[in-house]
């Protein structure tokens, strides 16, 4: 029979790395706590059993929103059989999960992660020892140096799924210590087959829930609640700290048994590169260009010049089908179809790979080496100041290039608030594909001040997300400020293997968006920009999409855009943002240039509402599904737009009023 | 004193956690249990969160969690 085995451990202790040697498939894996959000699932290599690879998490008491997803699963599921993998370096406060899985008496392995640094350390753990005093199967091992493997897949085979009734975890103090407790839960667990030291655990921390399930009179919960007082009283010791530390002596006591550690501080390397990295006044300057050297490589020199390089390739490619359908006598529409709709929508989009792929090879080091969570830390203070958390950091910088990535960095984030309204912000980081736009205005009414127009725009960007979280936070998503407990993983040489299989997921992901959401919402643009109501293939300018246009124009004409091209092109920047141009640009042909048709449709006054609206509006399709995806919630990507869209229009009323009056 | 007036390299054991709920017991949970030793290891750049060693690994936290850390210093470095 297929035996149902889960992959549980701590943050950062390698699971995912033994996930994908044991299933033989190809996970991402981070060197950030908390890589793995969802839960995924495999089949362990030359048998039907399935693995299934949990999210990290330090108790059973779930903290964060990844931790409950792994806990409500353990809970819930029918398991046979647990792998819990131990980071053998640090195995004092990894062994802490150890002894609470334990008391679930659910048959289980415990693998020891990283023997090999143990050993360069000049540290052992006497194993053998260590099976006989945990009533475990132990198996040391590497995942990354792929050794122990062997012997972990053989125990697989042969460990029993059978469940144990455990009737001595602790010291025998400890028993002393709860005897009347414990003999009323032991009954009431062999009625209702639950695990005894777990219902026990449970009842001493005071979680209620587990007094239904035990169906407890109110008279039994009374006594009950009297005899935890008693042992807090002869312990000296509230119930939460009673049980946490129980569970920490009898750790204390097996590495007294087993471990010799020579060499305890083991993380030297670590500290001195944080010595440098982190350091007091360099620190930051250091962080501010490696990030320069980041964006400037992947948006501007290396980036671009592939940009462009697939933008002449599918121009090329377009060009040429369109001739092969001219010469094959297919009818004007749906050549149309094909080159303007198929090729230029998606086209346009799928240009955009070669940015994706390098922005995350470069954050995928980030996050392998180990520096992702130190930016993190150093950021957290002046993000704490609008309310936010310096997880954020990372995800809302990427927004500078492309919301899409950088909504789908916040799954690095544990908690659930702090992601959810770094997901709604991110947007406002003005992304690359704006820059056409504001290149193009700046051009026709700012070219001598061209620099601080440019600042201006940033700024607002960044002064308006520093208001909404200030707000957001404030009155819409209240919640608990969450605590700053982040662990620092130690650096790590990131391997190539692994970064190539992040660009290699982050691609397919992307393709996957352009050929499938990008690609019906170009057609329809397409559609609404070739046919008029009456089916008809007409000119841009008599469209549906026109007259969608002049409908909208009157709302616009508050912020002196009254004019319906200006209305289509944002409408049309849904798609994507470089589309406001492109779409003006059609929609102007009668004039000699778009500048001179710019010059004629916006004045200077006008040209700066049409910046910032350009600037803040709502996001582009991709990144509206992206936060439909990652927060799972349609409700939440609608809410977003007309967020976003209200705030942009507001601003650019507001300034656009206030030049008239002033400038 | 608590935890987030001990200096930089400063070793104290803990005395207890104050506070109360699920952010007293998650610190707890992660081994800040009185009588463990833990050394601060260093303050970011903007003074704010800190890093401190204990249980043989490293974690961060902020001055006002540390706060709520009552601890005993054992020596100087």
């Amino acid at each position: 029979m297929s035996k149902k085995i889960v992959l549980i451990g701590n943050q950062n202790c390698g699971k995912t790395t033994l996930f994908n040697i044991l299933t033989g498939s190809f996970q991402h894996i981070g060197n950030f706590p908390g890589v793995t959000v969802e839960k995924k699932t495999g089949y362990i290599i030359g048998s039907d059993d399935e693995l299934i690879d949990l999210p990290g998490i330090y108790s059973l008491s779930s903290y964060t929103l990844e931790e409950s997803i792994a806990v409500e699963y353990l809970y819930h599921e029918h398991i046979d059989l647990i792998i819990n993998v131990v980071d053998a370096t640090c195995l004092q406060r990894h062994l802490y999960l150890t002894m609470q899985l334990r008391e679930l008496d659910i048959p289980m392995i415990l693998v020891l992660n990283m023997i090999d640094e143990v050993k360069e350390n000049q540290n052992d753990i006497d194993v053998l020892k260590m099976k006989e005093i945990l009533g475990l199967n132990v198996i040391p091992i590497s995942a990354s140096q792929h050794l122990g493997i062997d012997d972990l897949l053989q125990a697989l085979k042969h460990t029993q799924s059978q469940k144990t009734i455990s009737h001595s975890l602790y010291s025998s103090q400890f028993y002393q210590i709860v005897s009347p407790l414990y003999n009323i839960i032991e009954k009431k667990t062999s009625i209702y087959h639950l695990p005894l030291h777990y219902c026990l655990s449970k009842v001493i921390e005071g979680d209620q829930s587990i007094f239904s399930l035990l169906h407890f009179h109110q008279d039994e919960k009374i006594k009950v609640e009297q005899m935890i007082k008693e042992i807090e009283k002869k312990t000296q010791k509230d119930r939460q700290l009673f049980i946490i530390e129980t569970r920490y002596q009898y750790i204390d006591q097996l590495e007294k048994k087993c471990f010799t550690m020579k060499n305890a501080y083991i993380h030297q390397k670590s500290e001195k590169i944080d010595s440098i990295l982190m350091h007091h006044y360099f620190g930051i300057p250091i962080f501010l260009f490696i990030l320069f050297l980041m964006f400037y490589i992947t948006f501007y020199s290396l980036g671009s010049f592939l940009q462009l390089f697939i933008e002449k390739g599918i121009l090329f490619l377009s060009n040429e089908i369109t001739n092969v359908l001219l010469y094959c006598n297919v009818k004007g529409w749906m050549i149309s179809f094909v080159s303007d709709g198929l090729l230029i929508g998606v086209g346009s989009v799928l240009s955009f790979l070669p940015v994706i792929i390098l922005l995350f090879f470069f954050l995928s080091l980030l996050e392998d080496s180990g520096y992702m969570a130190r930016i993190a830390f150093m950021m957290d203070k002046p993000l704490r100041q609008i309310g936010l958390s310096g997880k954020a950091f990372v995800p809302m910088l990427m927004g500078f290039g492309c919301s899409v990535p950088a909504i789908m960095a916040t799954r690095t984030m544990s908690n659930h608030r702090d992601r959810l309204l770094t997901v709604i912000l991110t947007p406002l980081m003005s992304c690359s594909a704006r820059l056409p736009i504001y290149a193009m205005i700046i051009g026709v009414f700012f070219q001598s001040k061209k620099f601080a127009v440019m600042i201006m725009i940033y700024s607002i960007g960044f002064i308006t997300l520093i208001l909404s979280s200030l707000i957001l936070g404030h009155f819409v998503f209240q919640g608990e400020p969450s605590a700053f407990l982040l662990e620092l993983p130690p650096y790590r040489f990131p391997t190539m293997k692994n970064v190539l299989l992040n660009m290699k997921e982050k691609a397919g992901d992307f393709i996957h968006k352009a050929l499938t959401i990008i690609l019906l919402s170009s057609l329809i643009i397409w559609f609404l920009q070739s046919f008029d109501l009456q089916f008809r293939m007409v000119e841009a300018q008599d469209s549906l999409l026109a007259t969608i246009g002049q409908y909208l124009a009157p709302f616009f004409s508050p912020l002196g855009l009254d004019d319906w091209r200006l209305s289509t092109a944002f409408l049309t920047g849904l798609t994507a943002k470089e589309s406001v141009i492109s779409t003006l640009s059609i929609l102007t042909s009668q004039f000699s240039s778009l500048s001179e048709a710019l010059s004629l449709l916006l004045t200077p006054h006008s040209a700066i509402s049409f910046l910032i609206f350009s600037a803040l509006y709502m996001p582009c399709i991709a990144t509206i599904a992206a936060i439909k995806r990652e927060m799972n919630s349609f409700v939440l990507a609608i809410m977003t737009v007309i967020f976003q869209t209200c705030i942009a229009y507001c601003i650019s009323l507001l300034i656009y009023q206030l030049t008239l009056l002033f400038l | 004193m608590t935890l987030d007036q001990l200096g930089i390299h400063h070793k104290a054991i803990i005395v207890c956690i104050k506070g109360e709920g699920i952010l007293r017991k998650r610190l707890l949970e992660m081994g800040l249990i009185p009588g463990t030793e833990v050394e601060i290891l260093r303050v970011a750049p903007m003074k704010d969160p800190l890093v401190i060693y204990i249980r043989h690994y490293t974690f961060t936290l902020r001055k006002e969690d540390a706060s709520l850390i009552e601890v005993e210093e054992v020596s100087h470095v």
